[in-house]
């Protein structure tokens, strides 16, 4: 069974997010999402600066047998990308929730928006979904 | 070893090289190189040994059956090799006069494209395109220069189904359209419903392979060329399983537009470890005005000119520096006219009359077939998901494991809407014993993997390498040798 | 029936096993209505062996053999006997993409030792395993430019008119579908090339790509390094457009300017591939090591077997269709690995002296050549660049009628420019390479100066 951390929020294409105290939002891939994908072989990351918009496809994940677009599961500028990838994209494997991260968001605006799932909600997603 | 490890410095091969000084000094130093290029500098026997090494590290048809679905890795006849190495053919420039320095070549290119109309059902072709995936290019680009010469601007859209080979929605995509799936229902037809669902003013056409990927037969095609061609959009065909129709159903008969041959899947060229190929298109009356060029047309004095911009202005344009692979379509040309009418005929019986046996031979053996239901056409999916589950030894496992038994696996992992599965195409060039041997290779794997998976997990065990790791191949690239 | 190996006892057995009467009954799932006519009648009758061996040498010798001289993209080059003996041995000729690589080591290693001599040659420090020809080569490295230049984000790009003329059709057919818009970059009809001074009106707009032929399609050379540095300074990838055999001799892409072209491509036909009516060739495609995500086509990897023991492997398979799908850098699979296989042989026996001994030879053959024909009444050359193989010639004559005269007496003596170029009038571009004698270059010479006179006097 997949590690899915109570204190995070989660998306249904399988990004997780983490509130930060200075109001940005740390986003990444779930444990349950970088086992299905398999070994990291590379990252294509978005760049500092760069706007997003809820839902769209920011970056690339790759493994040796599949390409997965990560989608933005908030508004907002990106502020930070994890440089560590590009060098040792297996970090997104080997620890998903913290040295594996992908960006930090300046969220656009204040509030929740109603897409994402608490820890209880998104494990009923990936079990009805094997 | 790399033949850069036989390389000692300053030895030579005067044989190959002109008398020539090297320096060429008329050349002003402001262009000329700095650095000597990594090139080897070994002898004509080291180069013969080496290579020749090498190519015994391959599985081919030539040494091994080679059941890769959806390939039709047939037997190449060294007499099309032969034949199209000619001398005369080898040394023709490309722009040499084709009146005076062209008549021969014409004439095969010419007979060859009125074959292809025979076989397909179509009006006209051009055999300009290089490989299948530039064949797909060249009839998407017709379909949207047809929309578009109609004014016809809103329609921005290909359906694709699910199944469909991967080059199909990246070929639309490269034509500027965007890609809408249609699902397969559970017999591997396309699901009317959600055609009906998608077809609409936006619709540009829709890209399909009959049989599919799935090894069976498209049986509603009739309809679904109607509901498509109702909605204002065209049928693209993919060539690629025309191995298992061939001198059965045509392309044209069955509604489609325009299409591409793979040559060197269905007229027997070789694959050459990856190329070249041939991607002939054919199309259909509406199409004819955008063949790409250049086309090989006939004057009314029997001579052979090529149909260039000004006879065909409205074409899609070029699509290679001359006019395509010539040495393949020789090759293509010498196999159909060994084949002849009747023997044209024949390739799809036996080509299908192989792949039910191995069918029908491996299910009686235990092994789940995908779609028992249907018949297999041309090659057909076996699932090794209850393999996988017992045994822990996985589709990729059985295939490495193949290898070890002689033969070259089939295509895995292909379609990706079947789990754990063996694309499985024998073609007609096979004798039943090799497809009998196959099937005790594959008991014998299966109780391998009940008794000792490991075995299996670990192959291939023969073979000059093991198993090799392509997760470090990807994050520590290494394409080109340093040193 | 030919190639097909059953006995009737065996397709009886095999038959009864499926559980049918008759082959026809495997194809009961096609509706009746789809059946095909029988080809009896419209499909010649089969021909053994023999027959089309026939008919194929009497075709084959119709077209003559000529003495050569066109060049404008297919180069006929000596070509070593080991080379197509080892090619079309059955293991490379008949095999597969090497999708299992634990069976296809042979070609996989070749792949890799190809990657290896084209980076070299190009000064690149990555290759692919090939492309179809070096026009389709330029249109893949064209959208390859636009994709890997996030800095300026363009889809513009800037090809100059000395590029082949199919060349920059076949870009226009291949890239123009993605809204991508090429920009022609004139050149001055002095000297054959683009003046690098001239670029200065582009300074303004935004360019993906600048493409950098060398030689150019006219056999002039480009002012390469002022031409890179002036693409760099703006923001402007370059593309390097060069035939493998003057890179022996002339800097490789890897080495224009101040750091060097981004991407390098071309035709690789010269290496050892037969001239055959215009194909099989191949592409190859060099760039950057940053840029490889962005680089269309298989690429072989070294790495390590379950025993740490060195193999090869296709590899970044993430970018490729069968994965990507609709996100696929290219629709391309199939590339042209037995003319790799063909080129890689080629280089191997050459090695680096023998390489540069043949461009050496090109060049120096059609400067004598040259000098002949230049004492010709009525002819003169059109520009005043360095060339290296190629030389574009005027004549106060028709020209294309004088190359059919030519040609009638077995001299293919040039390309005519007269469709292309029109603004040249009538101007035909030449090429001579290592496989002409001195007698030949003679009888260039003589029958020019002939056929010449005879037209004035007619």
């Amino acid at each position: 069974m997949s590690n899915i951390p109570e204190e995070l929020h989660y998306s249904r294409s399988h990004e997780w997010i983490r509130r930060n105290e200075d109001g940005t939002v740390t986003v990444g891939i779930t444990d349950h999402a970088q086992d299905l994908l398999g070994d990291m072989v590379y990252v294509e990351l978005p760049e500092p600066g760069q706007r997003l918009a809820a839902g769209d496809e920011c970056m690339v994940v790759e493994s040796v047998k599949a390409a997965s677009d990560v989608y933005s599961p908030l508004s907002g500028e990106v502020v930070a990308v994890n440089d560590q990838l590009a060098d040792t994209p297996e970090l997104v494997n080997q620890d998903p929730y913290g040295e594996g991260w992908l960006f930090t968001l300046q969220p656009a605006e204040e509030g929740e928006p109603e897409e994402l799932m608490g820890a209880e909600s998104y494990r009923k997603l990936i079990e009805s979904e094997s | 070893m790399l033949i850069f490890e036989r390389s000692r410095k300053n030895r030579r091969n005067p044989v190959q090289a002109p008398h020539a000084e090297p320096a060429a000094p008329g050349i002003p130093q402001r262009f000329r190189r700095r650095s000597r290029p990594l090139l080897p500098e070994v002898s004509e026997l080291q180069v013969v040994r080496h290579y020749t090494r090498l190519s015994q590290q391959n599985y081919a048809i030539d040494t091994h059956f080679y059941p890769l679905g959806s390939c039709t890795m047939k037997y190449n006849p060294r007499g099309c090799n032969a034949l199209a190495s000619l001398p005369g053919f080898l040394s023709r420039h490309p722009l040499a006069p084709e009146e005076s320095h062209g008549q021969g070549v014409l004439a095969c290119l010419f007979e060859l494209q009125e074959m292809l109309k025979v076989v397909t059902g179509m009006q006209g072709v051009s055999l300009t395109p290089m490989a299948g995936a530039q064949g797909e290019f060249a009839g998407m680009a017709m379909i949207r220069a047809y929309h578009d010469s109609r004014g016809d601007r809103e329609r921005d859209e290909v359906l694709v189904p699910d199944a469909a080979h991967g080059t199909n929605p990246a070929t639309a995509i490269m034509c500027g359209y965007k890609v809408r799936e249609i699902p397969t229902d559970a017999d591997g037809d396309v699901d009317i419903e959600a055609l009906r669902q998608a077809v609409g003013p936006r619709t540009a056409g829709i890209m399909l392979t009959n049989p599919s990927t799935l090894g069976v037969f498209e049986r509603r095609i009739h309809l679904i060329a109607e509901i498509v061609h109702e909605a204002g959009g065209l049928l693209y065909y993919d060539g690629a399983n025309l191995n298992a129709i061939l001198g059965k159903v045509r392309p044209g008969d069955m509604g489609f537009d325009v299409m591409h041959l793979n040559l060197h899947k269905t007229f027997a060229t070789p694959h050459g470890g990856g190329g070249p190929g041939a991607g002939p298109v054919g199309v259909g009356e509406r199409l004819l005005p955008f063949l790409p060029i250049p086309v090989v047309g006939r004057h009314e004095d029997g001579k052979y000119r090529w149909l260039t911009e000004k006879d065909l202005p409205r074409s899609i344009g070029r699509l290679s520096a001359h006019m395509g692979n010539t040495g393949i379509l020789l090759r293509a040309y010498v196999y159909m006219r060994m084949l002849g009418a009747e023997g044209m005929e024949r390739i799809a019986e036996f080509a299908t009359l192989n792949a039910n046996y191995l069918m029908k031979r491996l299910s009686e053996s235990g092994f789940e077939m995908a779609y028992p239901r249907r018949r297999a056409s041309h090659e057909f999916i076996l699932t090794l998901k209850r393999e996988a589950k017992e045994t822990g030894a996985n589709a990729m496992d059985f295939a490495k494991r193949l290898l070890d038994y002689g033969y070259h696996a089939p295509t895995t992992y292909f379609p990706l809407l079947v789990p754990e599965c063996f694309l499985i195409e024998p073609t007609e060039t096979e004798d039943k014993a090799t497809l009998d041997g196959f099937v005790e290779a594959m008991r014998c794997i299966r109780r391998e993997a009940e008794n000792e998976p490991e075995k299996l997990q670990r192959a291939p065990h023969t073979l000059p390498v093991k198993r090799l790791d392509d997760v470090r191949a990807a994050r520590k690239l290494d394409a080109v040798w340093k040193g | 029936m030919p190639f097909v190996p059953h006995t009737e006892e065996e397709i009886r057995e095999m038959l009864e096993v499926i559980g049918v009467q008759r082959i026809e009954a495997l194809f009961s799932e096609i509706p009746p209505e789809l059946r095909a006519p029988s080809m009896e009648g419209m499909l010649p009758k089969a021909l053994n062996e023999m027959e089309i061996g026939r008919l194929m040498r009497e075709r084959a010798a119709q077209d003559g053999q000529p003495l050569c001289f066109v060049g404008a993209g297919a180069y006929e080059h000596h070509v070593p006997a080991a080379v197509w003996e080892i090619a079309t041995r059955g293991e490379f000729y008949t095999a597969y993409t090497p999708y299992q690589a634990e069976a296809s080591q042979g070609t996989l290693q070749l792949l890799y030792e190809y990657q290896t001599m084209m980076a070299s040659l190009t000064g690149m420090e990555i290759s692919n395993a090939s492309l179809y020809d070096g026009a389709s080569a330029l249109a893949e490295a064209v959208l390859m430019a636009v994709r890997a230049n996030r800095r300026s984000k363009s889809k513009r790009v800037l090809i100059p008119a000395t590029v082949h003329p199919v060349y920059r059709k076949v870009v226009r057919t291949i890239v123009t579908h993605q809204g991508i818009e090429v920009v022609e970059v004139p050149y001055c009809t002095a000297c054959g090339n683009v003046v690098p001074d001239s670029l200065a009106q582009y300074s303004e707009g935004d360019y993906a790509a600048l493409v950098v032929p060398q030689p150019n399609f006219f056999g002039v050379l480009e002012e390469v390094d002022r031409l890179t540095d002036w693409a760099h300074t703006n923001g402007t990838l370059v593309i390097g457009l060069i035939n493998p055999i003057t890179a022996a001799i002339l800097a490789p892409p890897g080495e224009w300017g101040e750091t060097g072209a981004d991407i390098a491509c071309g035709e690789g036909q010269p290496l050892g591939i037969p001239l055959s009516s215009g194909g099989p060739y191949f592409g190859f495609l060099c760039c950057r090591e940053s840029l490889v995500r962005q680089m269309p086509g298989r690429i072989v990897g070294r790495t390590v077997d379950l025993d740490g023991k060195a193999g090869f492997t296709l590899t970044l398979q993430a970018r490729e269709q069968h994965i990507r799908r609709s996100k696929a850098t290219s629709n391309i699979c199939t590339n042209q690995g037995l003319m790799t296989t063909a080129a890689t042989l080629y280089l191997s026996l050459l090695g680096p002296e023998g390489l540069e001994r043949v461009a050496s030879a090109c060049h120096d053959n059609t400067r004598r050549l040259l000098e002949k024909v230049v004492a010709i009444e009525g002819v003169e050359p059109l520009f005043d660049g360095e060339f290296f193989h190629e030389v574009v010639l005027r004549v106060d004559l028709p020209v294309n009628r004088l190359l059919e005269r030519l040609a009638g007496h077995q001299l293919l003596a040039g390309h005519s420019l007269a469709e292309d170029y029109p603004e040249l009038g009538d101007a035909f571009l030449l090429c001579c390479t290592e496989t002409k004698t001195e007698a030949d270059l003679e009888r260039f010479a003589t029958l020019l100066r002939e056929t010449m006179s005879e037209m004035r006097s007619s």
